[in-house]
């Protein structure tokens, strides 16, 4: 959190921020699923100036078998950004912070999948930030959980995620780029909404308690919108054929 | 595991069908995949383009930066060609640092555009032999069907028309259009049982015995090639691919 | 709109996470219950039976079950065993107390090889999902000749049809031998001619999995491209 260029007004008389938007206004979002034909999942997002692609391979083989857990599938995430994704070209290969991000986001999916049911496996999850306008991590998240889905891997929820943050004084929620670079706190969340529990929490800055209430608060209700979004992406996929009917199927019992 | 497998399996069956005369997809020997375009794809980029060949799908994100030339090219600027052939796109690519498949993608690439002059380099010289502009070309792998060579050459050629050099950012005077000359397109060809088969499947390059790319300019001179795989060609199948890569390069041009 | 063939009326795609019904109904496969309701675990069609509940997953990889016929590839010979690739993320080791052979210790590379197609049936899985196969029940066999190909394993029933109705109809349409293992994979044999449409109709039946009338528009395919007869 840097300090604010005397010229830039991030929040205007009216209220509005830098983009126009209210407080709790998310930038728009735009979810597709399975777009990518080699993957076993797929899901593409578009938030803001965001564009991400995530995709999961498995449950499969888990290697290197040291890492296989006798009982459980490893969900194991890589977040990536392309060296184009950024003003200042970043060098390819991940980095800490790419790694630490991988890591948070491999244990808020974990949460929410079955991964007994696939003891000593890996399921691979891949997303490649392709253009970055802040917020990466939620989006990231948001088009794993989609992807996982797509892919069949049976889970409790989809994780939806959202950031809150505090920009000249003001507790707004998805913070865009100059908002991220010039704001007072941003508070990345990942929520699962069936339970209303958090899976994924960090937070940067200066916030007072209320701050923090408000900003969490808010946070979990645009992440409530992200899984509208999620879950109406899924079904778009298949709608068109299913809308037509379709012959009953015989179901293997006893799973 | 399980995809590898099943690649081998289809080894004879693509045999079979090319002794028939057909493809598994059902194209012509010599028909290239169906392409798409989206140029302007990553704000983030000075140029780029997503394209679509078939089902393989790649992203070229161009970015220049200011920085010193080489000692022995003190007039012009540094090209720089990657490729990433991420996890993502095939679980054939693994993840660290890049493989020699993805360095064979990124100079074949680079030597299309480096030797078509498909940039005229000088021009991106600021002050000789002290100030340049370094072109990044990244090649992102999506989705891998085969054939990175030709998707991601067209890429780059599309990605170079829409370009801009940032020089108001960098405080040298306005920006400009990147100073594109020339188009060199490249097209390969793999040989299976004897036949040649442009723009090859993940699927075809995989029993493959040989494979060739070919890229030409605008007049129809050929300006980089490479041959690869264990298998070889007769002096007539190289020149059917060329003629081929001239041919099937002045479709894709005009598609540009 | 006419759904006089479909059971139950509209298919409704759930996600995971969906609530799918507040009743004391057995949680059926792609489901989970929790709390007294039951949730969807997996994306797929809501399926309702008079005890249970489940979705008809359309997506998901091959997970092995007792029973299941599937069709393998050695990729690997030991002493007593062949490693067996049954599209799974689980290897399935084929002992040779299992093959319909007597085979000394030893002596398994004379028998089968690496690369060689497997008709075989899973017999054993256990908590850990350790595999055992076997090849020793009638029709069980390695297969020659022929070639295979590979669908989503969510399809595979859709493949075979009501009461094995689809694949009857393949089989009869096009003269090929066809196997299809609940792993997606499916070994076809024939002339070259009949394997290129079983292959499309499979792949139409792939891609329109979940449309009315799919066995209608596969026979009528299958009817206008057959040159059997001609």
């Amino acid at each position: 959190m840097g300090g604010t260029p005397t010229d830039l007004k991030l929040i205007d008389e009216n209220g509005r921020r830098i983009d126009g938007r209210l407080p709790e206004e998310m930038r728009p979002l735009k979810i597709e699923a399975g777009v990518l034909k080699r993957a076993d999942g797929s899901a593409y997002v578009e938030w803001g100036n965001n564009k991400v692609m995530a995709a999961v391979y498995g449950p499969r083989e888990c290697h290197p078998r040291h890492l296989q857990n006798p009982e459980r599938a490893l969900v194991q995430c890589h977040y990536n950004m392309a060296s184009f994704s950024v003003d200042d070209r970043k060098r390819p290969g991940p980095d800490r912070r790419s790694h630490e991000i991988s890591k948070i986001i491999s244990e808020a999916l974990t949460n929410v999948v079955f991964t007994e049911y696939f003891p000593r496996t890996s399921i691979d999850v891949y997303i490649e930030v392709l253009q970055a306008n802040a917020g990466t991590r939620c989006a990231g998240l948001t088009a794993a959980s989609v992807a996982l889905a797509d892919a069949g891997v049976p889970m409790r929820d989809l994780v939806a995620s959202c950031a809150a943050g505090k920009v000249a004084d003001t507790v707004v929620v998805d913070l865009n780029k100059e908002e991220d670079n010039f704001g007072n706190a941003d508070i990345p969340v990942g929520y699962v909404p069936r339970t209303g529990e958090i899976v994924l929490l960090q937070m940067d800055g200066d916030l007072s308690q209320e701050q923090f209430e408000k900003g969490l608060g808010m946070a979990v209700e645009a992440c409530k919108k992200v899984s509208v979004l999620q879950r109406d992406a899924l079904k778009r996929r298949y709608a068109a054929k299913a809308d037509e009917g379709a012959e009953p199927t015989e179901i293997r019992e006893g799973a | 595991m399980g995809k590898d497998v099943v690649a081998d399996l289809k080894r004879d069956y693509i045999s079979k069908l090319l002794a028939n005369g057909a493809r598994v997809d059902g194209r012509r020997f010599d028909e290239q995949r169906p392409l798409t375009i989206e140029t302007n794809y990553i704000g983030s980029a000075e140029g780029s383009a997503r394209v679509r060949l078939g089902a393989t799908d790649v992203v070229v994100g161009v970015k220049l930066i200011m920085g010193e030339p080489f000692p022995d090219t003190p007039n012009t600027g540094v090209l720089t060609t990657n490729a990433e052939l991420i996890p993502m796109a095939s679980d054939t690519f693994e993840g660290g640092p890049p493989d020699q498949e993805s360095i064979e993608v990124a100079r074949v690439i680079d030597r299309g555009i480096r030797e078509g002059h498909a940039v005229d380099m000088a021009k991106l010289c600021i002050v000789p032999g002290k100030e340049v502009w370094i072109m990044f070309v990244d090649v992102h792998v999506l989705d891998y069907d085969g054939n990175l060579f030709d998707a991601a050459n067209i890429a780059a050629n599309a990605a170079f028309k829409t370009a801009i050099v940032p020089a108001k950012r960098a405080g040298k005077g306005e920006d400009y259009p990147l100073p594109v000359q020339h188009q060199p397109i490249s097209l390969t060809a793999v040989k299976i049982d004897g036949k040649i088969l442009v723009d090859p499947t993940h699927d075809e390059e995989r029993v493959a015995d040989a494979r060739l790319t070919v890229a030409t300019i605008e007049n129809g001179n050929l300006c980089a090639m490479q041959k690869g795989l264990n298998g070889a060609f007769t002096i007539d199948e190289v020149f059917k691919v060329v003629d081929l890569s001239r041919r099937i390069g002045a479709e894709v041009r005009a598609k540009l | 709109m006419q759904t006089s063939d479909s059971k139950e009326s509209p298919r409704e795609i759930v996600v995971p996470g969906d609530l799918l019904a507040i009743s004391s109904k057995n949680a059926g496969p792609g489901t989970y219950s929790e709390g007294g309701k039951i949730f969807a675990s997996q994306l797929g069609i809501k399926h309702v039976r008079p005890d249970s509940i489940s979705v008809v997953p359309l997506a998901g990889q091959y997970i092995p079950y007792r029973g299941d016929l599937v069709v393998g590839k050695i990729v690997d010979i030991g002493a007593s065993n062949w490693l067996v690739d049954i599209n799974s993320p689980y290897p399935a080791p084929l002992h040779v107390n299992e093959v319909p052979w007597r085979v000394e210790f030893g002596e398994t590379g004379r028998f089968m090889s690496i690369g060689d197609i497997v008709l075989i049936k899973v017999v054993g899985v256990d908590e850990r999902k350790r595999i055992q196969v076997s090849m020793q029940e009638h029709g069980l066999r390695k297969l020659s000749g022929g070639m295979v190909i590979e669908v989503s394993p969510s399809k595979v029933p859709r493949v075979i049809g009501k009461n094995g109705s689809m694949i009857q109809m393949l089989k009869n349409e096009t003269g090929c031998r066809i196997y299809v293992g609940q792993n997606g994979r499916i070994w076809v044999d024939g002339e070259l001619d009949n394997i290129v449409l079983a292959v499309k109709a499979i792949r139409m039946i792939e891609d329109e999995a979940h449309s009315l009338g799919l066995t209608e528009k596969v026979k009528q395919f299958l009817e206008q491209n057959s040159r059997r007869g001609a």
